[in-house]
């Protein structure tokens, strides 16, 4: 009976980037194919990627590569433990190349690192064929100048990668579950057409893929749900039997916890219909899910049920969406929260004035849930006193006028009610995206191996 | 006696474009029932709706002692368009937990700040 350890490093671009460190000592002392997942491709990070190829074909992987790479990978390799990565991003092939001169900068043995790729459908596909693809949302932005075009690959090609006996395989797009399914097909010899197995090996994923969302991160809420030593939280790992079993974990002499209430908090995040999880490996099935919890930070899921994937793919297309600007000042003390108000209300009329529709938010009083609705603020009956900030956003399809956000909350330092202070603001460019179907067949993946008898060896 | 969710139940956001679900888990597998009758759909659209909830799929998972709630049109457009200041809606989860609901305190967790007395 093989047992496969996966664990994950990264759930988000902008992760903490020393936290696979107790995962890979961890993994270490386990027997048995042991990976390791980091998943840091946002829809705008891969967006910027893309932009940063067109101008040098030579780049375009993550900007965190470097950063989430060069502090374990020794380390990883030390213990046999593989890296499955999609911070490839835009250029995985690319980015193959960087981490093999990563591993000489490093003073490591040579390595062998595979790229997928395929998943660029623009690679395969104009523009004008891109946006005829059938929409599943944002049909009202494809107009827009394309940024990126990627379908979702699932987890077949990344279990093709491996076997190739790459230490490290680094993908563009696929699904995030398809990092922990790829290495289950993999390592457990898994048929693909087993949906039920094809299910447990998705929930690896789906609860694996936000790092530590699923080991008390994300949750907690003192006097009602505490979490032990948070500034040091364990990320995951996860034990899958061959059967699909899967035993979920994180780290000895990490901070967090594991358990019934982290577990179901992460096995619904971002689900819509729990019996139909769609993905291009299955559609997975969460209603008959059983979780027992054998010891302290340790639960065992089974009962994922699996249904025949879509027969479509779907993928993400990036488009330019103009920029947003958005700023903030400060008001606090005495009647503050009518200073304010009076504050929002004065670059709210100058705003209008120039035929402009800023949202205008007062944070500490309720912006986040009233979200700009002012009067639905004023009704919680708020202390005068306070210290709040105004927030002013304004979206524009050039910086110049998504700037005027900024400079109308700035000019209050001068021209506004009493005592604003604290002004920071600034622009940014927007990308939006849409959802659009492809046929599988007009999507190809391709692996290159880079390194010792690779297609690409540089001994 | 009226109670918030909060005192009952957890909850975790998530969104997908303009589609916000948030998941509500009983703290104690016997407050389900009581969830069940008190959150329903409409409750939910009602108390999303200034944000632009235009509908509210509830779906019952018993087995997880939990619900999740699908609320659609809320994001202001979304990660990408919104001009709020959580475009995510991270913070939704909690604006759920504010609902009060006729509950019997005895279905309370153990130690609970909202026991009576």
């Amino acid at each position: 009976m093989t047992t496969v350890h996966i664990g994950c490093g990264a759930g988000f671009a902008g992760d903490r980037f020393d936290a696979a460190g107790p995962v890979i000592a961890d993994l270490a002392r386990r027997e048995g194919p042991r990976f390791l997942m980091f998943e840091c491709l946002a829809e705008r990070t891969l967006a910027l990627a893309q932009g940063e190829k067109r101008r040098d074909p030579q780049r375009g992987w993550s900007p965190f590569l470097d950063r989430y790479l060069a502090p374990h990978l020794g380390p990883a390799l030390a213990a046999g433990v593989r890296i499955v990565s999609n911070l490839g991003a835009a250029n995985p092939l690319g980015a193959a190349r960087r981490v093999q001169a990563l591993a000489r900068e490093l003073g490591l043995p040579p390595i062998r690192v595979a790229a997928l790729e395929g998943d660029d459908l623009r690679e395969t596909h104009s523009d004008a064929e891109i946006r005829a693809l059938p929409v599943l949302d944002g049909a009202e932005v494809l107009h827009q100048p394309l940024l990126a075009a990627n379908a979702y690959l699932g987890a077949r090609p990344v279990a093709e990668a491996l076997a190739t006996g790459a230490d490290v395989v680094l993908v563009g797009r696929t699904t995030d579950s398809a990092l922990a399914l790829g290495p289950l097909i993999h390592a457990h010899g898994w048929d693909p057409e087993d949906l039920g197995r094809m299910a447990a090996g998705t929930l690896a994923g789906h609860l694996l893929e936000c790092g530590a969302q699923v080991t008390g991160a994300y949750f907690a809420d003192p006097g009602f749900k505490d979490v032990p030593d948070l500034a040091h939280v364990g990320f995951p790992i996860a034990a899958i039997a061959p059967d699909g079993t899967l035993t979920l974990g994180k780290p000895a002499a990490t901070g967090g916890r594991v358990d019934r209430a982290t577990v179901t908090e992460q096995i619904l995040y971002e689900m819509h219909d729990p019996a139909a999880y769609l993905t291009p490996d299955c559609t997975l099935d969460v209603t008959a899910l059983r979780l027992t919890e054998p010891e302290p930070d340790r639960v065992v899921l089974s009962g994922a049920r699996g249904r025949p994937p879509p027969d479509t793919l779907k993928a993400t297309v990036c488009v330019e969406d103009g920029w947003l600007g958005e700023a903030e000042i400060s008001y606090a003390g005495p009647n503050a929260y009518a200073r304010a108000r009076l504050a929002a209300e004065v670059v709210a009329t100058r705003l209008h004035e120039r035929n402009l529709a800023p949202a205008l938010d007062i944070v500490g009083a309720g912006a986040s849930h009233d979200r700009g609705d002012l009067a639905r603020t004023d009704a919680r009956g708020l202390r005068g006193d306070g210290d709040y900030r105004v927030r002013a956003a304004l979206r524009a399809p050039d910086r110049d006028t998504a700037a005027l956000a900024v400079e109308e909350i700035t000019a209050l330092y001068c021209s506004g009610p009493a005592a604003g202070g604290g002004v920071r603001g600034g622009t940014t460019p927007q990308v939006a995206t849409a959802s659009v179907l492809v046929r599988p067949e007009a999507v190809a993946p391709r692996i290159t191996v880079v390194g010792p008898g690779g297609a690409e060896d540089r001994r | 006696m009226k109670l918030p969710l909060h005192a009952l139940a957890h909850a975790r956001s998530g969104d997908k474009g303009d589609v916000s679900n948030v998941s509500l888990i009983a703290c104690r597998a016997e407050a389900w029932e009581t969830l069940a009758r008190e959150v329903t759909e409409a409750r939910v659209r009602a108390s999303f709706r200034h944000l632009g909830a235009t509908r509210v799929t509830r779906h019952d998972l018993p087995n997880l002692q939990a619900f999740n709630f699908v609320i659609e049109g809320t994001l202001g457009g979304g990660v990408n368009r919104s001009l709020g200041l959580d475009r995510h809606g991270k913070t939704l989860s909690y604006l759920l937990l504010e609902m009060e609901i006729e509950a019997d305190p005895a279905l309370l967790p153990e130690g609970s700040p909202y026991a009576p007395g």
